[in-house]
């Protein structure tokens, strides 16, 4: 996966509480073999109308933020599905960072695992995020993963914390395989003990 | 010793690593893959040379895109087809079990995982399904997973991942005339909302649950995830012991006893800390529906739609007023004079044996409302299978459903099974979001007797009346 360090872009706002994956990819486009390709059905139903015109009062479908690299959002960002095709259509898009009050448990983990930035922040720190946001390609916002910081276009900047081990993952790109394949003697350790615990498993 | 809860014992006995710094490493004894989440997974596997671990811990079967109707000419969109036959030859590369689509077998993987003995108490379960969480009614640590998680899983039979808070929900009393496992789930969420569970694993407890037969429970840690917990949990007692038992993947003989002698261990231990406590009074349940496009939105059947203007929080306020727009409902009207279109009961959620039994019971003697379109689809083969041996396809024919093959069909419609725009469907699902089951398609979550009475009734009906 490609790293993430710094990012300078556009953020788009999404003032929408309980953003689910259905919404975000909807199953039609679920029943690809790939991961990429996912970008031009990202938020799909919203963003289209039944025949395929785009609509254009929709965020992504406005001049300003047909670019936009983060999107601020509401609370439960992700929940329902597990279908990894949710970040992988962000991603394709060319969201790396979104930014919301709070994000539904396996959305957050896949987001990692794709090189997507996941930022939770209280609910007045994003208001001002969406009210930056709303200024179209001015929207230009600064994520800093080293520093653990994001500054907006008024220079003003704001703390966001992460986990200390997902962050070096993120930063180095590191694939979680890898990582873990350097645990193979603990693993046939556990495997060992297993077999004489719990033979039946 | 400090006492623990029931999912800290799960987790301490699954811990391969833990190092300050580092995410946890855990050790995961089973897992069930379907065609929708795991093709990229594999080619992770063949991009990288590495081979599955232990291929004989997952079992896969295909459910999302299998048609209900009438299998022999194989599967009609050539999408959903080369992403079975993408399972299938994964399955065979890799020297995992698959249960093909014409196999009695074949199923919903969380309704296949219990039946086949799969599902073992105090084991870690993970697929690349949020549903996942059902098998945790057997005391099973289950939960969905990502893609990437599932290339993980593979490659390493293990999952880094932080320790979740422990959430306890206690269900006392007994539930009323017309009430079920379903309505107690909805009653859960509607009281702690989506996000309510978020971070934690919810063990469910008290004697509402211990009442419940595997099914109920099944359908009670089935939608954890949609109150926002990976896994829900239940501890394993005689009901479960009794379902275990000579399931073909169980363990025979004296290794059954002494995982029995073991499965006894797993409960919550008196004084364990939970971060979160919840209790709910089982008689003052309610059969309930939902209205609105969040499994939040509960109310009872003999409520009505909700009034945004009721709502304080601005945010809120929009998104009720979003999703009735979305639902084409008004603030104030009786839930019981909204007509419906369509009726699905089936899903991971409720398409075993009792749901359709329930849903029978009503259905029988009586006829689906001439406009409604109603179709009970089972979650396996061996659930029609034994539906069938009781007769009650019979019952669902004569009342006017159709008797569909099983899979997951209109629960998320990404076979041919979908609502068309606009359509109102009574559902037994578990998620009643934006487009979830056809684009402008309109879900009511509710129990199987609930969906059964909709369709005789031809609206949103109290089951009550039925029976």
């Amino acid at each position: 996966m490609d790293k993430f360090t710094r990012l300078t872009g556009v953020a788009a706002p999404l003032p929408m509480i309980n953003v689910d994956t259905d919404m975000i990819i909807p199953k039609q486009f679920l029943k690809t073999i790939q991961r990429t390709g996912l970008g031009k059905n990202l938020f799909d139903e919203m963003r289209y109308t039944q025949a395929g015109e785009e609509i254009p009062g929709f965020v992504l479908n406005k001049p300003a933020y047909r670019k936009a690299q983060i999107l601020i959002a509401g609370a439960n960002f992700g929940c329902g599905s597990s279908r990894e095709h949710a970040p992988w259509a962000l991603l394709d898009f060319g969201i790396r960072c979104i930014i919301a009050p709070s994000f539904a448990d396996i959305f957050y983990n896949n987001c990692f695992k794709n090189g997507i930035l996941p930022i939770v922040l209280p609910q007045a720190e994003i208001d001002k995020l969406l009210d930056d946001a709303s200024r179209g390609s001015n929207a230009v916002i600064t994520v800093d993963l080293p520093n653990q910081e994001i500054s907006g276009p008024d220079g003003g900047s704001i703390r966001f914390d992460i986990e200390p081990f997902r962050k070096q993952c993120l930063l180095n790109g590191w694939d979680d395989i890898g990582l873990t394949m350097r645990h193979g003697g603990a693993i046939d350790a556990f495997e060992e003990g297993r077999k004489l615990a719990q033979p039946w498993l | 010793m400090q006492p623990k809860t029931l999912y800290d014992k799960i987790w301490d006995a699954h811990l391969v690593h833990e190092a300050p710094g580092e995410t946890p490493l855990i050790y995961i004894d089973r897992h069930l893959v379907h065609e929708v989440t795991s093709p990229q997974a594999f080619e992770g596997l063949r991009m990288t040379g590495r081979r599955p671990r232990h291929p004989q811990r997952t079992l896969a079967v295909a459910d999302h895109n299998v048609p209900t109707t009438d299998r022999s000419a194989g599967i009609a969109d050539p999408e959903s087809a080369l992403q079975v036959a993408t399972l299938e030859a994964n399955a065979r590369e890799f020297g995992i079990t698959y249960l093909p689509m014409d196999d009695i077998r074949q199923g919903i993987v969380h309704i296949v995982g219990p039946e086949q003995g799969f599902t073992l108490p105090g084991s870690t379960i993970v697929c690349g399904d949020s549903h996942t969480s059902t098998h945790g009614a057997f005391g099973a640590l289950a939960f969905g997973i990502g893609t990437s998680e599932v290339e993980h899983v593979l490659a390493t039979q293990t999952l880094i991942m932080p320790r979740s808070k422990n959430m306890l929900i206690t269900v006392e009393g007994t539930l009323p005339f017309g009430v079920t496992a379903k309505d107690i789930v909805l009653a859960i969420i509607g009281r702690i909302g989506t996000a309510g569970g978020t971070g934690h694993v919810i063990e469910y407890a008290g004697s509402a649950i211990r009442a419940l037969s595997m099914e109920g429970r099944m359908t009670i840690c089935n939608m954890s995830i949609e109150a926002g917990a990976r896994a829900g949990l239940i501890a394993p007692d005689e009901t479960t012991f009794a379902y275990v038992k000579g399931r073909p993947l169980a363990p025979k003989g004296g290794a059954w006893e002494q995982a029995v002698a073991s499965w006894r261990t797993l409960h919550s231990d008196a004084g364990a800390v939970f971060d979160h406590l919840v209790e709910l009074d089982a008689g003052a349940i309610p059969p309930l529906v939902t209205w609105g496009t969040s499994p939040e939105t509960v109310v009872p059947i003999s409520g009505r739609v909700p009034d945004p203007a009721d709502e304080p929080d601005a945010q809120r306020r929009a998104g009720m007023e979003r999703a009735l727009d979305y639902m084409g409902l008004r603030p104030g009207t009786p839930m019981q004079e909204v007509a419906i279109d369509r009726v699905f009961i089936g899903s991971c959620t409720n398409g075993r044996i009792e749901d359709l039994r329930a849903a029978a019971a009503i259905a029988k003697g009586r006829r689906v409302a001439a406009h409604v379109g109603a179709m009970v689809v089972p979650g396996s083969g061996l659930v029609k299978e034994q539906a069938e041996a009781e007769g009650l396809d019979r019952i669902f024919r004569e009342a006017g459903f159709e008797w569909r093959e099983p899979g997951c069909s209109m629960c998320l419609a990404m076979n041919a099974d979908k609502l068309n725009p606009g359509e109102r469907c009574a559902s037994t699902s578990n998620r009643n979001f934006e487009g979830r089951q056809g684009r402008g398609g309109r879900t009511h979550l509710m129990s199987p007797g609930m969906a059964a009475a909709a369709a005789i009734a031809g609206r949103l009906a109290d089951v009550r009346d039925y029976q």
